[in-house]
């Protein structure tokens, strides 16, 4: 069982309070809105997307505080990268979180992010964390809305 | 010393014996979440099982399992008896004048689409307009709203105050001739607002309009008399009042049940079919068709009759109590805020943390051994009255001490230090 104190404490006191990459981008390619209709978390994420690479990205809304440290870990990770990459970290991350992909074990580009591999012990708690990744993946799929529910649920997916 | 210190728990006033109630609930005693012990304060959500309970359905499969209505043989007939038994039990419990007014369904949202079907198809119609209140469930909403648009009916919606009590002149002054039902909840689920439904009856019928009472956060806190009330459906389920999952009543007027269409169609529900015709079987039976949820409904039988052994007026009494002092100390605390403040509540209290989220809150509490519902509540408009997009909620029942108040408070304090 995880302590999920010891989770809070790594991710929330620095990027909970000071989110970074908050806010909207003027100049967004792409734009897109994840919703968790279960528990409220509602994020927008802007991105600037030249050629094949995140020149910028921001996000802002209303969450927990998994949700936005992992918005804000996200942005600071993807910021740069190429689409490709950041797909792949979409993909890594949503393993990570459903307990598919095991950090230690398995090769991975992750990095800090792994502080978020405790969250597949609160199943709660799995898509808060996951929520930003889903939007960014929408994002550059063009995709306007995206839910945590119905046909993109990560949860049921992986089960 | 600040003001929640000065806060002592208080002692017992009334002479009822939490412990030797607690005694009864094996739940509370086997689970320690995270090494603590239980505080389960998620009873609005659902309630834990009595061991009389339990023990109703273990006999019931041991000794008495069959299906009902059919068999001439002896477990059938055991089994149709104990159903049948359990009906009259609901009966009494609601004060129902007959016992053929009781119909048992999978729980309240079942009993609303029910009467939304049974009543909306053979009533109402283009133009006809339904009265509910801000403080539904999405159970008392959705199938209205499903109801008005294929009828081309419309949904009116009396107002809430600030404390989240209805405003009872606004809801008076939506009637008018193209009014044809009203569905109003007894207590909200999401503030623990008590409703002044007897008054909310009375206005209806003064319009000639039927109503229905949505009981489902109200059967296990107070002593509901439905002659009393005189409400035409009142509806409530089986696992918040320690009874199982997957078991609801609705309770209806002989009257209106009768007029009704029937809501699905299969066995039991039926006096003869052929390929050109059916006849529907008498109430209760025209609405309860296929093999219901039979153990469900013998230990709800149970569940009811144990709460009267202890009293429903003193059930009332405790959790008026536990209200009054957790009240009292979550307003002590600095940054934490109660949404829900009417004068006539149920021993429920919706509360926000600043600047934490409440998911945050209810993981953080569980770490603490407290269980709370945390999100909308299944009443987005209610949050959306309020501005916020959830709430942490703390739902007591009988079996709650005043000491885990105490422990709820004591986690929230650990929850604004971890934040500080």
């Amino acid at each position: 069982m995880t302590d999920s104190k010891q989770l809070y404490q790594e991710v929330i006191l620095d990027h909970n309070r000071k989110p970074r990459n908050y806010g909207k981008l003027a100049d967004a390619t792409h734009r897109s809105e994840g919703l968790n209709p279960l528990c409220g978390d509602h994020i927008w994420l802007d991105l600037k997307v030249a050629g094949d690479v995140i020149e910028s990205v921001a996000f802002e809304g209303q969450s927990c505080a998994i949700c936005k440290a992992s918005a804000s870990m996200m942005t600071a990770n993807v910021k740069g990268k190429s689409v490709a990459d950041a797909e792949r970290l979409v993909e890594e991350f949503r393993g990570m979180a459903t307990g598919s992909l095991d950090v230690a074990n398995d090769a991975n580009h992750l990095g800090r992010l792994t502080v978020f591999a405790g969250v597949k012990d609160l199943p709660s708690r799995v898509k808060c964390a996951i929520l930003p990744w889903h939007t960014l993946h929408a994002a550059v799929q063009s995709q306007a809305v995206v839910s945590t529910e119905g046909d993109n649920d990560p949860v049921v997916q992986s089960a | 010393m600040n003001a929640a210190n000065a806060l002592k728990t208080p002692e017992p006033t009334s002479a009822f014996d939490v412990e030797r109630y607690r005694a009864d609930f094996p739940i509370l005693a086997n689970v320690h979440p995270h090494g603590k012990p239980l505080v389960y304060l998620d009873n609005g959500a659902s309630s834990q099982m009595p061991q009389p309970v339990i023990d109703r359905l273990v006999r019931y499969q041991t000794h008495e399992h069959a299906n009902i209505h059919r068999g001439v043989h002896t477990l059938s007939e055991t089994a149709t008896k104990a159903y049948e038994n359990a009906r009259r039990q609901i009966q009494g419990f609601l004060n129902a004048k007959e016992d053929r007014e009781i119909i048992f369904t999978s729980n309240v949202t079942d009993s609303i689409n029910l009467v939304a079907h049974g009543f909306g198809r053979a009533f109402i119609g283009e133009g006809d307009e339904i009265i509910i209140t801000h403080l539904e469930h999405h159970a008392n909403i959705v199938p209205w709203q499903m109801l008005c648009e294929e009828r081309g009916a419309k949904l009116r919606v009396a107002p809430i105050d600030d404390s989240g009590a209805l405003i009872l002149e606004a809801y008076e002054k939506l009637f008018s001739p193209r009014t044809k039902f009203v569905s109003v909840t007894h207590v909200s689920n999401a503030l623990g607002t008590i409703n002044p439904v007897r008054q909310m009856i009375d206005i209806a019928h003064r319009h000639g309009v039927p109503i229905m009472i949505d009981g489902a956060q109200a059967v296990q806190h107070m002593p509901v008399d439905v002659q009393a009330l005189d409400c035409d459906f009142y509806a409530f389920t089986g696992h918040k009042i320690f009874g199982p999952t997957g078991i609801g009543v609705l309770y209806g007027k002989a009257e209106w049940l009768e007029k009704m269409k029937p809501f699905r169609g299969g066995g039991d529900m039926i006096l003869s079919v052929t390929f050109e015709k059916t006849t529907y079987n008498a109430i209760p039976f025209k609405f309860e068709a296929g093999t219901p949820p039979i153990a469900q409904a013998i230990a709800l039988g149970e569940a009811v009759e144990y709460v009267q052994r202890i009293g429903l007026d003193r059930i009332a009494a405790h959790e008026h109590e536990l209200l009054a002092y957790a009240t009292d100390r979550l307003k002590a605390l600095d940054g934490v805020r109660i949404y829900g403040t009417a004068p006539h509540k149920a021993a429920v209290i919706s509360f926000y943390v600043n600047d934490v989220h409440p998911h945050d809150v209810g993981t953080l509490l569980n770490e603490e051994g407290v269980a709370v519902r945390t999100g909308h509540h299944c009443a987005q408009p209610v949050m959306q009255r309020f501005g916020i997009p959830a709430t942490a909620r703390a739902s007591f029942a009988f079996y709650n001490r005043l000491e885990e108040v105490d422990v709820l408070v004591e986690g929230i304090r650990k929850v604004q230090k971890l934040f500080a």
